[in-house]
């Protein structure tokens, strides 16, 4: 599984991928010669691809190829589980190791798999979290944040007449859209998607693509998942990855009609992973 | 032939070792029912209002009660988890934030090790910090001394019960841009608190019980006193003296004392009970 060094695909891939961009729109994150380590376990292996603004970008590949680790580099999470990295990422062409952690996340939002509403707090406090805990206290404020957040996830008409009860009486689905309102309160730039509804049913499956159609109005958005269907209908570019590297990087119609690397073809069309 | 042989061997070693677990568990609970019956027969008799609301009388009078021993044991509570709180669940944040860290594992230990120390010890050190620079004994030196028993009961709470909130809620608030500290004391703590302050609870039924460390700090009292600089007395030490006391009277208020800290602590551990089947069960 480790074995990156094994594989020798980077070659073609590597003229592939650096020279795509989306045209005229501009690059938010530039991931250059990412390697990613679990003490001494390497996960990413000489990642590069850049993510640009209102655009939205899947990672997909096979179980354990590095899709949540670099997702988790890109805002910083992957030293919370004492990973190291090397290479350089940078957000708005700053590299993000040279800011604050808290404040880089303020700027680049997480969605998990499993949702994960706080489990004291109202379905109100939950969407204020960020905004009170770093300090803004203006009751009508943070209300009027909250209610704008609520509607931008389609959750508010399901949940206006109930926002002081907890959050984590609220279905599955409604739970996954109260903590994307949560991540849009803080008003975030990119917003990285871990699976978002892998763990929902078909309809609040549906809801949460509209909202990503949504969300690229405004947001740099990258989501990882496993449903071939959802990153082909969701998503303006698609990353291909395999055992830590990145395979191909290309406009998703092209991956999924006339993919350049025989193993993307293999996983799109489902013959592995 | 040989088989069926075997196997009554086999059936017969299995009803002889279930027997031996049943008569253990049997004699593991007979001393707490002689203990409560015992308790509740000598004792009841002395259980009466005045019990739980006068004062001792003299030497060899009859009656009188046991106030300033129900009214000691609450303030030595209150000292105790004025030290024994705070630094308790601060130190069990610590752990849990930096559970990897050499720093923290050796804290750690040494807070099983606290936690291992005879009260009687706890009770020599409170002593000679308190007692000995003071020059009297008093409800302080007391109080601080269950406050050192509380500690490594509350840490270990603390880290128990944090380490029960999936890493998942942690994870969503730092992605918040929440800071670590904010983080632990607003979205983890408050996640934990209620089996913390179960632990809390039981950590008060511990100290509520101890005799050892108050007869060198507290002392006792015969008085009503709430003064924290003055001795004072406390349900254990009310039981140690009376029970010691050549009067039949007073043997008998020992024993309506202890009934009273024993239908204590076993209220506070159905509370326990209570709290903790919701959330755990
Ligand atoms: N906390 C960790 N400690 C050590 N190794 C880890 C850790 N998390 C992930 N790994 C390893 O890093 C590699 C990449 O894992 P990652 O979670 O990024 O994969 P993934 O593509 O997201 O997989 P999945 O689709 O199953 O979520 C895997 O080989 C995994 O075993
Ligand atoms: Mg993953």
């Amino acid at each position: 599984m480790h074995n990156v060094e094994l594989l020798n695909i980077t070659e073609t891939a590597d003229s592939n991928i650096s020279n795509k961009k989306a045209e005229n729109k501009k690059e938010k994150i530039k991931v250059d010669k990412l390697n990613a380590f679990f003490g001494n376990v390497k996960a990413l292996n000489n990642i590069s691809l850049s993510f640009s603004e209102n655009t939205v970008t899947a990672i997909i590949g096979p179980s354990g190829c590095g899709k949540s680790t670099l997702l988790r580099c890109i805002n910083r999470m992957h030293e919370e589980v004492s990973g190291t990295y090397e290479g350089i990422i940078s957000l708005d062409d700053e590299n993000i190791k040279d800011n604050d952690p808290v404040w880089l996340r303020r700027k680049i939002g997480m969605i998990f798999q499993k949702p994960n509403p706080f489990p004291t707090m109202s379905i109100m406090d939950n969407v204020t979290a960020g905004l009170r805990l770093n300090g803004i206290r203006n009751r009508s404020k943070l209300k009027e944040i909250a209610e704008q957040s609520l509607r931008q996830a389609f959750l508010w008409d399901e949940v206006k007449d109930i926002l002081k009860q907890p959050g984590i009486a609220l279905s599955g689905g409604q739970q996954q859209r109260l903590c994307i309102a949560r991540t849009l309160a803080v008003s975030p730039e990119v917003i990285l998607m871990d699976e978002p509804a892998s763990a929902l049913d078909p309809l609040s499956t549906n809801k949460i693509e509209e909202l990503i159609f949504e969300l690229k109005k405004s947001y740099t958005v990258i989501i990882v998942t496993h449903n071939m269907q959802q990153a082909a209908r969701v998503s303006d570019y698609t990353a291909f990855m395999y055992l830590g590297e990145l395979v191909e990087y290309n406009k998703t119609a092209n991956i999924f009609t006339n993919p350049s690397n025989k193993r993307t073809e293999e996983y799109v069309t489902g013959r592995f992973g | 032939m040989n088989n069926l042989m075997h196997y009554k061997w086999r059936k017969t070693k299995n009803i002889i070792m279930a027997s031996l677990c049943f008569i253990s568990a049997i004699v593991a609970i007979v001393p707490l029912f002689i203990i409560l019956f015992y308790t509740i027969s000598q004792g009841i008799s002395s259980i009466n209002w005045a019990f739980f609301t006068q004062m001792p009388k003299p030497a060899g009078e009859t009656g009188g009660g046991m106030a300033n021993a129900l009214a000691g044991t609450g303030i030595l509570i209150l000292i105790a988890s004025c030290f024994g709180l705070p630094i308790g669940i601060f130190s069990g944040l610590y752990l849990s934030e930096n559970e990897g860290s050499i720093y923290a594992k050796s804290i750690k230990f040494l807070v099983e090790v606290l936690n291992g120390v005879p009260s009687i010890v706890i009770g020599v050190f409170a002593y000679v910090v308190f007692v000995i620079p003071m020059k009297h004994f008093s409800a302080i030196a007391g109080g601080f001394a269950l406050g050192i028993l509380m500690m490594p009961l509350i840490t270990g709470t603390t880290l128990e019960m944090i380490s029960l909130i999936p890493h998942s809620y942690r994870e969503a608030a730092l992605g918040l841009g929440i800071p670590r500290w904010k983080t632990t004391l607003f979205v983890i703590f408050p996640a934990a608190l209620k089996g913390i302050l179960t632990g809390i609870l039981l950590s008060i039924a511990r100290v509520a019980g101890e005799t050892a460390p108050l007869l060198f700090t507290a002392l006792g009292n015969r008085f009503w006193s709430t003064q924290l600089d003055q001795p004072i007395a406390s349900l254990t030490v009310f039981i140690y003296d009376y029970s010691k006391a050549p009067f039949d009277d007073w043997n008998r208020q020992a024993w309506a004392a202890a009934l009273v800290l024993i239908v204590l602590i076993m209220i506070i551990n159905i509370i326990f009970r209570f709290v903790t089947r919701e959330k755990y069960a």
